[in-house]
């Protein structure tokens, strides 16, 4: 079991480097653009004109690339494959999290526990579900869809981590994390936390989109004009954010109940406590900037920014930098 | 301000009584208190506030801080002698209770109630006040439908089933439905502000009436722990807890098991104790484990550490045999422990001549080097002993841990080691040079543990699941209104308003309407 875990964190890695390299391809092969693609969709359709049965429907075909949708990529050679490459990546990324979710599954079967043990499994584990939330948020929208280079950066960047300078051979839990509030609490962080990575994701697409229609074109910001409608990609990130800051209340607040059940008081403001106060603060600050509309929403996406980078220095910084009664099971 | 200066400037018109007027100083501060007020209660300062509170955590996360570890305090004032001053100055080891961080949220919670009371009020008012009848013209607002068929109106009001429906009759013979819902919505939000409060103010109530202390307790009888502040290796009391407040009881160690893998890491740990107090006597035996404290009447006690004490028997060489049992910290996983063991009242009264014994315990270990233990459990012990004999310097007055020779006393040559270090094994005995004798008897366990009173708990508690019920419906409820216009032609129009943010709320008028019209 933990040799098939082992080995299919492999194939998930590669899985989600390939639906990044995907996306990545789709910005540059894809769409270009309504302008761009108008007039490179003519003499496309000639092409396929040439193909139809009836020539007097080619008129019909002409007047068509008006309408064509974004996605239908350029020219000729390129158009089928640019059309494919945006599918193409969300396969791989289903490849990956089936594997991914079955790596953490058969840890946690070779290991006879949850696999929440150290922050090997942790990172896997939150990165595992943050793959299912964003598949399940691109079959409920799809016009989110370019989204997914950011979340598989994300991915394939914290998966990689994981397998290259966390792992951990497969071990049973210290006593100090033999509880039932074990589960709970690191359930709702994990869960949580996966909310918060798509969410994070979605902001900063949010911010290279506004940016990008603000004239900016720099470093990222030139992806802008390929993303979806900054709009629906904006209230995707609150609906995802406003879903997981209740869990992650509730995951700090089991966590509390176990420090006074573990170490005698409720809090104490050791390291990780301290970085999970700052992003409940973070956050919340965010949902307050979110719902004033004096306050402009780029302001609030970059909130929501900076309460994903207090998430992550509490992953790692924490735990590398700073010793707590935090630190279990390696790094 | 301009306002209310301007009102005050203004010259009283003829012929009317000069009236009284405010001193403009008076004013002007009125002005500014509540041009402060409002500043201060504004979102944005808020979020400021908010800001400002996450940056001020950070320092404690990175500095070490006395309520966490005392211990690492001194050890960053060791490595950093000029800096650490300056950043005890200035609150750098107790963030969490400075008057800067205290400031921050103490304003940021004054803003808030400034912001809540208004609409505590507001929405009390809210709740006794019927939903507004219907608009002029519906189809002005962001939802509205001419019913084309006839809409019965009883069935119209089981549609409205769950909104708050009120029907007005007016003299045209129109009838109008307004009916609202979703006041749970800002409900919540006052319930998740209010429960803000009150964790604040169970935390204020805990470091006030709350207290906590550790204490190594070895097993054995005579060993045992009863409940006081002179028994506490450390304690910190709150300011409305005196030293007679603490309960009475006493702890006897009586068995420690602990297991382990064949790799060292441990499984599980368990102690057991009997207790006693004055009021009941005998209150039994009990186990305690981490994750499950001993819960006492006024008193919780956590296991936080355990690890050995050697016990050594020594005969000087007059005969005179002693017995001193020595809790020796561990210095890692496999329970490689250091200690001291002493025997000040060896060879007379001869302070010269007192004893001492600098040992390494290892508890499991075959052969040499004789460094590091193989395996926390006792499989195979091995005890390296040091002998010093001279003044251990125990009556200098100074404070010294028990855990190690005196170092002033070694560096000025008082005390000095007596003979070569000896490895000795369970019931074995060493004969010094000058005729004496020690003896390694055995081990007994010891642990360490926490002992806690926190009466704000139950409060912080209550406090987190209210927050925890008004956060939700805070953050899901959609506040909206909907219009049914039924004129006595029998012609029928809609309206919807959705009061808070709700993508859905087109759906939902949408089907509401097709259930009126059929």
């Amino acid at each position: 079991m933990a040799e098939l875990s082992d080995g299919l964190l492999v194939v998930t890695l590669l899985s989600y480097l390939a639906a990044m390299l995907l996306h990545a391809g789709e910005y540059a092969f894809g769409a270009r653009g309504r302008i761009a693609n108008a007039a490179a969709a003519v003499p496309a359709r000639e092409l396929v004109g040439a193909g139809a049965p009836v020539v007097t429907e080619a008129p019909h075909a002409y007047a068509a690339p008006a309408v064509t949708e974004p996605g239908d990529g350029a020219s000729g050679g390129t158009r089928s494959l640019a059309a494919w490459l945006g599918p193409a990546a969300v396969g791989a990324t289903i490849l990956g999290a089936v594997a991914h979710v079955i790596t953490v599954v058969t840890r946690g079967i070779a290991a006879e526990r949850l696999p929440f043990g150290n922050m090997y499994e942790f990172v896997l584990s939150i990165t595992a579900l943050g793959s299912v939330i964003w598949l399940g948020t691109l079959f409920f929208q799809r016009q989110v869809r370019h989204l997914g280079l950011f979340v598989m950066l994300f991915e394939v960047l914290l998966v990689g981590v994981a397998g290259m300078v966390l792992y951990t051979p497969v071990g049973p839990l210290v006593p100090a994390l033999d509880s039932y509030w074990f589960g709970i609490h690191i359930g709702a962080v994990i869960t949580s936390s996966s909310l918060f990575m798509v969410a994070g994701a979605a902001s900063i697409m949010y911010l290279v989109r506004t940016g990008y229609d603000n004239g900016k074109r720099g470093f990222l910001y030139a992806f802008g004009g390929r993303l979806a409608n900054a709009e629906a990609v904006e209230r995707l990130s609150f609906r995802l954010h406003a879903f997981a800051f209740p869990i992650w209340t509730f995951g700090v607040t089991a966590g509390a109940i176990w420090a006074e059940v573990a170490w005698g008081r409720y809090w104490g403001w050791d390291p990780k406590e301290v970085w999970a106060f700052i992003s409940w603060v973070v956050y919340a600050g965010y949902l307050h900037a979110r719902a004033t509309p004096s306050i402009k929403r780029s302001t609030a996406a970059w909130i929501a920014v900076i309460g994903f980078l207090t998430m992550m220095m509490n992953l790692f910084g924490v735990n590398i930098f700073f010793t707590g009664l935090h630190s279990y099971g390696g790094v | 301000m301009s306002v209310a200066e301007a009102a005050v400037e203004r010259p009283p018109a003829d012929g009317e009584p000069p009236r009284r007027r405010t001193p403009r100083i008076v004013a002007a501060a009125w002005a500014a208190v509540r041009n402060g007020w409002r500043q201060l209660t504004s979102m944005r300062t808020a979020l400021m506030l908010l800001f400002l509170l996450a940056v001020a955590a950070i320092p404690g996360s990175v500095l070490p801080q006395r309520s966490v570890k005392v211990e690492d305090v001194q050890r960053f004032y060791a490595a950093n002698p000029r800096l650490a001053p300056v950043l005890d100055r200035l609150w750098g080891f107790e963030v969490y209770a400075s008057p800067w961080f205290a400031a921050i949220y103490l304003l940021l919670f004054t803003s808030l109630i400034g912001c809540i009371t208004p609409r505590l009020r507001d929405h009390a008012k809210a709740l006794r006040t019927a939903p507004p009848d219907a608009p002029k013209r519906l189809e002005r607002l962001p939802q509205s439908a001419v019913l084309d068929a006839a809409v019965d109106e009883a069935a119209a009001r089981t549609a409205l089933r769950g909104w708050r429906t009120v029907r007005r009759e007016h003299a045209d013979g129109t009838v109008t439905l307004a009916a609202e819902k979703g006041y749970l919505k800002e409900a919540g939000n006052l319930l998740f502000h209010s429960s803000l409060l009150v964790i604040l103010i169970g935390v204020g109530l805990g470091s006030l009436w709350g207290w906590h202390a550790g204490r190594l307790i070895v097993a054995g009888p005579e060993q045992v722990f009863c409940n006081t502040v002179q028994q506490y290796d450390d304690f910190g009391l709150g300011p409305r807890v005196g030293a007679g407040d603490l309960p009475d009881f006493c702890l006897e160690l009586t068995d420690f098991r602990a297991e382990y893998r064949a790799d060292g890491m441990p499984i599980s740990f368990a102690a057991d104790v009997t207790a006693t107090d004055s009021a009941h006597g005998d209150l039994g035996r009990h186990t305690f484990q981490v994750n499950h404290p001993l819960r006492l009447d006024g008193a919780n006690v956590y296991l936080l550490g355990h690890g050995y004490a050697p016990v050594l028997r020594y005969t000087d060489a007059a005969g005179v045999t002693q017995e001193a049992v020595s809790p020796f910290p561990y210095t890692d996983a496999t329970l490689t422990s250091q200690g001291v063991a002493a025997f000040p009242d060896a060879n007379g009264s001869d302070k010269t001549k007192q004893m001492a014994f600098s040992g390494t315990y290892l508890p499991t270990k075959d052969g040499p080097p004789y460094l590091r233990s193989d395996h926390p459990a006792e499989r195979n012990p091995a005890l390296m002993l040091t002998a010093y004999r001279g003044d251990l310097g125990l009556d200098a007055g100074i404070p010294s841990s028990v855990y190690d020779l005196d170092q002033r006393q070694l560096d000025a040559g008082r005390l000095k080691k007596y003979g070569e270090p000896k490895l000795m094994r369970v019931g074995e005995t060493w004969t010094l040079e000058d005729g004496s004798k020690v003896e390694f008897v055995g081990t007994r366990q010891w642990i360490t543990v926490s002992i806690r009173h926190d009466p704000g708990e139950p409060i912080v508690l209550t406090g987190a699941v209210l927050l925890l019920v008004g956060l939700p419906l805070s953050l899901y409820g959609k506040r909206r209104r909907v219009w049914l216009r039924l004129r006595p032609d029998g012609s029928a129009e809609a309206g919807g308003l959705p009061r808070t943010e709700y993508p859905g709320f087109e759906d939902e008028f949408r089907s509401l309407v097709e259930r009126w019209q059929r």
